[in-house]
């Protein structure tokens, strides 16, 4: 009944709840200022050793990592209404439920190390530093969206990243093409170069893994396997669904990709594997979202509803770590609540901004084409008809 | 080339019997005339890449067999071990892998020079080479460059059949973002390559494996180490006045070679190498046709939706056309996948008496 993701990611639960101590030691009731915890294992491969499942996080890291899951899931639930009320059109792929991998790698890198994702981006692009306004403001087109609303949902670009691509896999080249030039130039930065689970067969992965293990590229592989490759279960796709094994010689890690501090524990030590000159390392995150593929698809005609909901209920990242701050004494209830109402009013604003503000003006449909090329006319609609690209 | 080789053996001659007339009848300084210096297009290709390579460290290239084996047409030859593995990349047989790290190299900042062996296998890596690299400095509004060179052999060879023949022209041309040049003289190789490895911009560069040991005079100024042609720009090969003919890669030589036949019967053709695909230039083709009021376009590649068509249509919707004594002809491949026995290869590719003919046609002689 349930699908072979949603069995893995719920056998994540299945083995021992995540137990904590408290750390400092002041009274029972203090708000303390850091806590540990155990994360569920992790599945290696070709490792002997891997991340630790004793993670540690302070108070400030715990509320920062809960705010910027919460303003994801926020703009995604916003994206969304935008959708249904037809304001953004085209493609629109939510990153609802999958909230804890892109918060969560992010925690172990450095905004000098770079990423590269496919369509599924809006989330990675807010924690790469694009400001949820024009990420929506893309989104509907406007001329403060990040790419000036020229890109839309699936063309998103920031510093050190590099959306945000439409073509199934062709990232994942690019990605180790990233680690190529870091490699190149002595820097001891890392690329991540993400794709899902329907992706993951693509002959131009195996291209790319071959090519990164060849030549100890510093890239990072990440599957983010949500159970289903658009309405297609990964059992129905994948003749092996242990995406974290298909490296073959590129060592691999699973980790439970709605825990946010698993996932930073696990990118920290693919992150070390990286900058230590090893080569390339595979982690596969075990995520779920709860949206359909896209905004056309209601992902319910190859799910069961009752999965949907039990993930929710059970395994949903934002609630997972709000539980555990609370019982842990990091945080209180409050906080958290405010920091809810905070995110609100702020996606609330960013909306009303992307819902106003203008587009481009037509003449602007001439431009960007070529860099630091003197003006040239480029034709339009007709044979009387040029516009000017500067 | 025969023209170019005794117009060489001529200059020594006369540099000889200058020297000799100096020494037996008057007291004069030496003085000795230049002698045009001559390289092939593979060196010329050689040449730009390693200039390229030693002013610039960001530059580096990667293909099959580019390092170690000297190039699979030579073209490489030298390189890597001037500059060894970081700079001169062996790849293995994966297109659409080695294409796309390329292209996130440059999306990283460095400049990668991409050789496809011939352009038929850039198909497996077209989608590197377009969605990649072509539009993403658009879809980014700006943010994103992608300063790559896509490089290699394009178009028919010798015998290769039909799956190893094939020319990009059109498809690459067809799409905006991309700068697409094709060389035909040395001198071109070497300019455009240069400025292609230069330009910010996605360039794809298709050269002709059957020009590259054909050897071209080079002057000073082509042999410099800051000698660029410009992208966009086309070239008259030869002025004439009755009948243009427009052409690319080593189709310009056949144009060259039906000019010198027809000159014989006093019809003086005027020659355009385009040398630019994408941006065409325009400017030189509509003034061509406004002095010949004639144009024959001359290609390799398949007439449908090829090079001359697009020629056609522009030359129909500017205002050259009112200039037209005739419609404008093109000289073409034979639309057929190519086939290998000799005979019938010879009678694919477009010939010096289909040219000839087709100039007649259009000036409406015999």
């Amino acid at each position: 009944m349930l699908s072979c993701a949603a069995r893995l990611v719920r056998a994540q639960i299945q083995s021992k709840p995540t137990a904590c101590w408290v750390v400092a030691a002041r009274g029972y009731a203090d708000i303390v200022d850091e806590a540990t915890f155990t994360t569920n294992e992790y599945a290696l491969h070709k490792l002997d050793e891997g991340p630790s499942q004793t993670v540690t996080v302070t108070r400030d890291d715990a509320l920062k990592y809960y705010r910027q899951m919460q303003t994801i899931r926020r703009m995604e639930t916003a994206a969304g209404n935008l959708y249904k009320s037809k304001v953004i059109r085209g493609f629109c792929h939510l990153y609802s439920g999958q909230e804890a991998c892109a918060v969560g790698m992010e925690a172990a890198l450095t905004p000098d190390d770079h990423v590269i994702t496919a369509y599924r981006a809006h989330g990675w692009t807010y924690t790469r530093g694009v400001p949820p306004v024009n990420i929506l403001a893309e989104l509907t087109g406007r001329k403060t969206g990040c790419a000036k609303g020229k890109g839309g949902s699936m063309h998103m670009y920031g510093k050190n990243f590099y959306g945000g691509n439409g073509i199934v896999g062709a990232q994942v080249p690019l990605g180790a093409g990233i680690a190529l030039a870091l490699k190149y130039t002595g820097s001891n930065n890392v690329c991540v170069a993400l794709y899902g689970d329907g992706a993951a067969n693509q002959g131009q992965v195996f291209e790319t893994y071959n090519m990164a293990k060849l030549w100890d590229l510093p890239v990072i592989f990440v599957c983010e396997n949500n159970g289903y490759g658009m309405g297609t279960a990964v059992e129905r796709a994948s003749a092996s669904t242990d995406y974290y094994t298909r490296g073959d010689y590129v060592p691999g890690i699973r980790a439970d990709g709605m825990d946010v501090l698993a996932v930073r524990e696990a990118t920290r030590f693919a992150a070390e594997w990286c900058r230590s000159g090893k080569g390339p390392m595979l982690l596969e995150v075990a995520t779920y979202r709860y949206h359909g593929h896209s905004m056309s698809d209601p992902g319910t005609t190859y799910r069961p509803r009752e999965e949907i909901q039990e993930m929710r209920k059970t395994r949903d990242p934002i609630t997972g770590l709000r539980e555990k701050l609370i019982s842990a004494n990091i945080a209180t209830a409050e906080e958290m609540k405010q920091i809810d109402l905070d995110v609100r009013a702020e996606i609330d604003k960013a909306v009303e901004q992307a819902k106003t503000d203008p587009e481009l003006p037509v003449e602007e449909m001439y431009t960007d084409i070529f860099v630091d090329e003197p003006p040239f006319k480029v034709r339009g609609t007709n044979p009387f008809m040029y516009g000017m690209s500067k | 080339m025969v023209g170019n080789i005794s117009r060489r053996n001529m200059a020594a001659l006369q540099t000889l019997a200058r020297r000799c007339s100096t020494s037996i009848f008057k007291r004069h300084f030496s003085v000795s005339s230049p002698v045009a210096a001559q390289m092939t297009v593979r060196d010329a290709l050689n040449t730009a890449m390693n200039e390229e390579m030693k002013r610039d460290e960001s530059v580096f290239l990667l293909g099959e067999e580019v390092a170690e084996y000297d190039g699979a047409y030579k073209v490489s030859r030298g390189l890597w071990r001037k500059y060894g593995d970081k700079r001169v990349m062996d790849t293995p047989i994966t297109e659409m892998g080695f294409a796309g790290i390329a292209v996130g190299a440059a999306m990283a900042g460095l400049k990668p020079i991409c050789e496809f062996m011939t352009f038929n296998f850039s198909m497996q890596a077209i989608d590197q080479v377009i969605n990649s690299a072509a539009k993403t400095f658009y879809m980014s509004a700006g943010k994103q460059t992608v300063p790559i060179v896509f490089r290699g052999p394009n178009g028919a060879a010798a015998g290769v059949a039909a799956q190893h023949s094939q020319c990009f022209a059109a498809w690459y041309g067809h799409c905006p973002g991309l700068k697409v040049v094709s060389p035909y003289s040395s001198e071109d190789a070497k300019g455009l390559l240069k400025s292609a490895i230069r330009d910010p911009n996605p360039v794809v560069c298709m050269e002709n494996e059957l020009m590259y040991g054909t050897a071209f005079e080079m002057s000073d100024e082509a042999m410099s180490e800051e000698f660029l042609v410009p992208i966009g720009k086309a070239k008259i090969e030869r002025e004439g006045t009755h009948c243009t003919l427009v052409s690319h890669s080593k189709s310009v030589g056949l144009c060259l070679e039906a000019a010198q036949i027809l000159e014989k019967e006093n019809i003086f053709c005027e020659v355009i190498n385009l040398r630019t695909i994408r941006p065409m230039d325009e400017e030189t083709l509509i003034n061509s046709v406004k002095k010949t009021n004639h144009l024959v376009t001359v290609e390799g590649g398949w007439p449908q939706f090829g090079v001359g068509a697009e020629i056609v249509a522009k030359v129909m919707e500017s205002d050259a056309f009112d200039y037209l004594d005739s419609p404008v002809y093109r000289v073409t491949g034979a639309d057929i996948p190519m086939p290998y026995a000799a005979t019938l290869e010879r009678a694919t590719l477009p010939g010096t008496q289909d040219v000839v003919l087709t100039v007649k046609k259009s000036l409406h002689i015999q």
